[in-house]
């Protein structure tokens, strides 16, 4: 343990080492490290998923690099529009920063997705990883309002409509409708107003709200580990293979960074962020109008539901029922929390699988439908 | 957690000849330096474009052209901007006039003409130029003013580069 910054044994000592002991003293480096090297991460066939919550991780990085680099030029309320246009067209490299930070969002929320899915899949809620569940599930609802929040602030046609029917829906809700229309909104309808607390909301409150809580959830994962596949854990212990987090896992990490970093990057070059026309309050919603990917499925069950059901029955049995899943979602680990496979279990299996595939059938769905 | 005892694969190779490793080692930080300069340099310009801009702009303006008949009359000084640098046009007591960069040369305050004195002072420390030549008379600034050519041309004052 002590000797891990003394690589060469026999080599005299140095003053990265000396350096090193300093620090060591004062700060516990050397429990750091030896946590880490002890630290054993569970190899077996379903590896791979375990990567997808540092993907999210590195792409909310990106997101704050890019989100504070986006700020030195944003000017929210009147000028939002011409700021964007300039980030776009006028500052160098404007376009290539505001590409990144809008590829690299959406990545977040497919990484999310897929970070998501898979602890589903491999149970890892169960006992004692409730609190990860549950605060992933909390990251994610924040990662949705980070989402919906950004996407206005450009204040082009596309968002501005966008955001105008996703306020029209909760504020349709009995007792909802004042909240929306007054804090949310700000007004009667999407305006300098709206961007202005959005604003806010994106860069202030989302993060502070973030921020610990995603400190919370790693520390958790710190605590409690990785969990392994049922089948994997069925495997006496002989048979069950693990690498130490540091270095094999932290490079693989690293590794599948890079890749993300890479892809963020490509997707910035080779397809930039357009900017639409200005918001115009007179002109009507351009046809063919959808929300981002992520809301698409929750769009398409309330539209699905407004075809076979009559006025607005369908939008209030359709955000019923996406609530319904919801919660049963979140109170997953207190319903399959038996140790050992049985009915509920295969219950919880079966809705990821229905999950899953609603959302997939309903997106495919709302894009044909265009 | 029971996972600490379980058996370790895919350990590092601690015997890999040292070449190989050296060889690793500059290919990483190599790598390292490419993503550093791919995300730096497009990050500094990005940053810097305004500051840029400024000067970019500033290099094209070459010649400023003030009418007289705004100009205060002899044994005064009129600050304005040459492109975005606040320059010093004195207007003597002879009629003549000279123009300075009015930014000192020591810590980059606005200097002021003090036709009492005979002399370009610079509130901050104390710095005294000459109100003639712009050099240095006492004070702190390492070198005098930049001085600008002036003519009056019909019924402007036109002030340009050296």
């Amino acid at each position: 343990m002590s000797s891990f910054p003394k690589s060469e044994p026999s080599g005299k000592p140095n003053i990265v080492d000396g350096v090193y002991n300093w620090a060591d003293e004062r700060l516990g480096l050397t429990e750091v490290v030896a946590l880490a090297t002890h630290k054993q991460v569970p190899q077996h066939k379903h590896s791979f998923w375990y990567y997808w919550g540092g993907i999210s991780l590195l792409c909310f990085i990106v997101q704050l690099l890019t989100g504070v680099l986006l700020l030195v030029y944003y000017r929210p309320g009147k000028e939002a529009y011409e700021s964007v246009r300039q980030i776009t067209y006028d500052v160098d490299f404007g376009w290539l920063i505001r590409s990144a930070h809008s590829w690299s969002a959406n990545l977040m929320v497919f990484a999310v997705f897929v970070h998501m899915f898979s602890v589903f899949f491999m149970k890892a809620y169960k006992k004692p990883r409730e609190f990860g569940w549950w605060t992933g599930l909390g990251l994610l609802g924040l990662v949705m309002l980070f989402g919906f929040s950004g996407y206005l602030l450009p204040m082009d046609e596309l968002s501005y409509f966008a955001t105008k029917v996703g306020l029209q829906l909760p504020s349709m809700l009995p007792g909802v409708g004042a909240i929306v229309n007054n804090v949310v909104r700000g007004g009667p309808s999407v305006g300098e107003n709206t961007v202005q607390r959005f604003f806010a909301l994106h860069v202030v409150v989302l993060p502070l709200l973030f921020m610990p809580l995603l400190g919370f959830h790693l520390l958790l994962v710190q605590k409690h580990g990785n969990a392994v596949p049922e089948g994997e854990a069925a495997k006496p212990l002989s048979q069950r293979r693990s690498v130490p987090f540091f270095p094999n896992f932290f490079a693989m990490d690293l590794a599948m960074w890079l890749i993300a970093l890479n892809v963020i990057t490509i997707l910035a070059t080779l397809f930039p962020w357009d900017l639409g026309q200005p918001a115009n309050a007179l002109a009507s919603a351009p046809i063919g109008i959808h929300p981002e990917w992520y809301f698409m499925s929750q769009f398409q069950l309330l539209k699905g539901m407004g075809l076979v059901l009559p006025g607005m029955m369908g939008e209030v049995v359709g955000m019923g029922l996406f609530t319904a899943v919801l919660l049963f979602w979140a109170v997953i680990p207190l319903f399959d929390s038996e140790t050992v496979a049985g009915k509920r279990a295969r219950i919880a299996t079966w809705t990821g699988y229905l999950v899953v595939t609603g959302m997939l059938a309903l997106t495919i769905w709302g894009y044909a439908a265009l | 957690m029971s996972d600490s005892s379980l058996p370790i694969v895919n350990k590092i190779d601690e015997a890999a000849p040292a070449s190989r490793r050296g060889l690793l080692q500059l290919g990483i930080t190599l790598a390292g330096a490419c993503y550093a300069g791919a995300v730096g340099y497009p990050v500094y310009r990005y940053l810097a474009t305004p500051a840029r801009r400024a000067e970019l702009a500033d290099s094209e303006i070459t010649t400023v052209s003030i009418p007289a008949s705004g100009l205060p009359g002899p044994g005064t000084g009129t600050i304005f901007l040459f492109a975005s640098r606040p320059t010093l046009l004195i207007h003597h007591e002879d009629g003549h006039y000279t123009a300075f960069d009015a930014v000192c040369s020591h810590l980059g305050c606005t200097v002021a003409f003090q036709p009492d004195n005979h002399r370009i002072f610079c509130p901050c420390h104390g710095g005294v130029y000459d109100m003639n030549t712009g050099a240095v008379v006492s004070g702190p600034p390492p070198r005098g003013l930049k001085v600008y050519h002036v003519e009056v041309k019909d019924a402007n004052v036109v002030v340009s580069k050296v």
